[in-house]
């Protein structure tokens, strides 16, 4: 299988605060990654680093066969242009945990817009898409609706929705349930769950361990800005080897 | 306050006094008697002639003035939002260049008299006599004299719309820092170019924000324009002086001005509820949206 994200050695701050110390983490294709660790452990920043949302300091971290940010050329790599970090974000969906909807537009028009304005699709034919879309996450009866009008759950597969319409080979999940009421988690992971058997290559940095255990092809667990372990799920899970995910995972089951 | 009678432990209804607030009275008769007072002596002054009022009030001068008023307005207010927008996003940017340059017009034009910008755009004929528009190194253009070009109207035009772009400027930022962050980060994470997020996110939202201070915009714009009367742009205010300078009837005409003034402040104001109703509840719901409490919304006057 080949590989989709290759991070070695990643290392990532703002400022004097140093909040990646070298992570070293692979996805290969069809792969579900999921991603768990203490809050201001880097996951989050380790993802967002992943389509360029944040800059890499130091290391390599190679996504879809491309440095993250730079092109080689001439023996020298040379920085991307925004227009060449929006070229590549194309190719990666992004779910957060505000959700991040469009505030303005309804949820057919959120999930129609990057078709319509990056991929440059007809406003017909991108609505027909989105209506696709919304139909997998089971909202085609609330296409009408403005964000604010929708639940919780809804709005974060609205989200999923939109990240999905621009067919992206890799989909990246910011802690997509830790914004919801307890009882919208499931409807979300669901989705989850079917894109995953689907066999999108995901990214899933999570505090659902269940969902972790049940879907993930490995678990990675983030501490202090490093890998700390990472394995098959049920391995990480039953059997941890480091001190430190023992304490997190006694505090989290 | 209490419309139903109380029902006494034995069952009987018992009424309740209406209060009698004092206080409330006091202030309020004294008010009107303060108020009244002035509005008698106004009204009553012998050497006030209202029938000049009366026989002013619908002057052709008079209402050709408040035509012109009205376009000013209206296009002064126009070159200020469109100008406005451009100067915020050009604060916003990342390029140090337009950054700097947007602040450098801010201050310029905020920190300069509004009556010394009117006659400088009056009196431009005296640094540039020719206006040119020329495909540089041909002799294909348009040539203009400024003395024909730069009459009181355009100078008002100018300087009014230039003047608000500034002021404007800061409201519009505040609109677009208003507009949730999260939204950018999904713009980027679709593909969205900087500029295409902020055309196509960001300014949609940060106008419902900007639409309903532009209304105190332009009901302050009506009045601001009577200082074009010092270079005779043919408004209301110039026109009801020039028409004082010639019967002295000041005090008359600068009521027949006023009343004008107030009926188009009182038109406006009315639009400016109904286009608060359409766009206020989507721009309370963004600014609650928005995260940190570096949002504000500017404050107006009237």
């Amino acid at each position: 299988m080949s590989v989709v994200v290759a991070a070695s050695g990643v290392r990532m701050g703002y400022g004097d605060t140093q909040v990646l110390h070298g992570v070293d983490f692979t996805v290969r294709q069809g792969e579900v990654s999921c991603v768990i660790g203490p809050s201001g452990s880097g996951k989050s920043t380790f993802l967002r680093c992943v389509n360029g949302l944040e800059p890499v300091l130091g290391g390599s971290l190679r996504v879809l066969g491309e440095e993250v940010g730079y092109t080689m050329g001439a023996g020298r790599y040379h920085p991307w242009t925004p227009k060449r970090f929006a070229a590549f974000r194309r190719n990666i969906g992004m779910v957060f945990q505000r959700f991040n909807l469009f505030a303005h537009q309804t949820a057919l028009e959120n999930v129609a817009c990057a078709p319509i304005h990056v991929a440059g699709r007809t406003p017909a034919a991108a609505r027909e898409l989105a209506m696709r879309h919304l139909e997998q996450v089971g909202l085609a009866a609330h296409a009408h609706k403005r964000p604010h009008q929708l639940s919780g759950g809804q709005q974060q597969r609205v989200a999923i929705a939109r990240a999905l319409a621009m067919e992206p080979a890799l989909m990246l999940f910011d802690e997509p349930t830790s914004a919801l009421d307890p009882e919208l988690v499931d409807e979300v992971l669901e989705v989850m769950k079917a894109l995953a058997r689907g066999g999108m290559t995901m990214i899933v940095v999570t505090h659902e361990i269940g969902f972790a255990r049940e879907v993930g092809d490995t678990l990675t667990f983030f501490a202090d800005g490093v890998v700390v372990e990472s394995g098959r799920p049920e391995a990480v899970l039953a059997g941890p080897r480091h001190e430190r995910t023992r304490t997190f995972l006694a505090s989290v089951l | 306050m209490r419309t139903e009678p109380i029902i006494s432990p034995e069952g009987r209804p018992i009424p309740v006094a209406r209060p009698r607030h004092w206080g409330r009275l006091l202030a309020g008769t004294g008010a009107v008697l303060v108020f009244g007072w002035l509005v008698l002596l106004l009204v009553t002054n012998p050497n006030l002639d209202w029938s000049a009022v009366g026989r002013y009030l619908f002057d052709g001068q008079i209402l050709a003035g408040i035509l012109v008023t009205l376009e000013i307005s209206v296009l002064a207010t126009a070159i200020g939002l469109v100008l406005g927008v451009l100067l915020a996003v050009m604060r916003l940017a990342h390029n140090p260049v337009l950054r700097r340059l947007a602040t450098l017009y801010i201050w310029f034009f905020r920190g300069t008299p509004l009556l010394v910008q009117l006659i400088f755009w009056y009196n431009l004929a005296f640094l540039f006599p020719v206006l040119v528009l020329r495909v540089p190194f041909t002799s294909v253009g348009v040539k203009w004299d400024t003395n024909e070009v730069m009459t009181g109207f355009t100078a008002a035009m100018l300087g009014l719309g230039l003047n608000l772009a500034a002021y404007f400027a800061e409201t519009v930022r505040a609109g677009i820092q208003a507009v949730d962050r999260g939204q950018t980060e999904a713009a980027y994470a679709l593909g969205m170019t900087p500029a295409r997020r902020m055309r196509v996110i960001v300014l949609p939202q940060a106008l419902r924000i900007i639409i309903p201070p532009t209304g105190n915009e332009f009901i302050s714009m009506l009045k601001t324009t009577s200082l074009v009367y010092v270079v005779a742009g043919h408004d209301l205010m110039t026109n009801a002086s020039q028409i004082y300078k010639s019967n002295n009837l000041i005090m008359e005409l600068l009521i027949v001005a006023s009343l004008w003034y107030m009926l188009m402040t009182a038109v406006a104001t009315f639009l400016q509820g109904r286009l608060e109703r359409r766009f206020g509840s989507d721009a309370v719901r963004l600014v609650r949206r928005s995260v940190t409490g570096r949002m504000f919304l500017p404050k107006v006057t009237a």
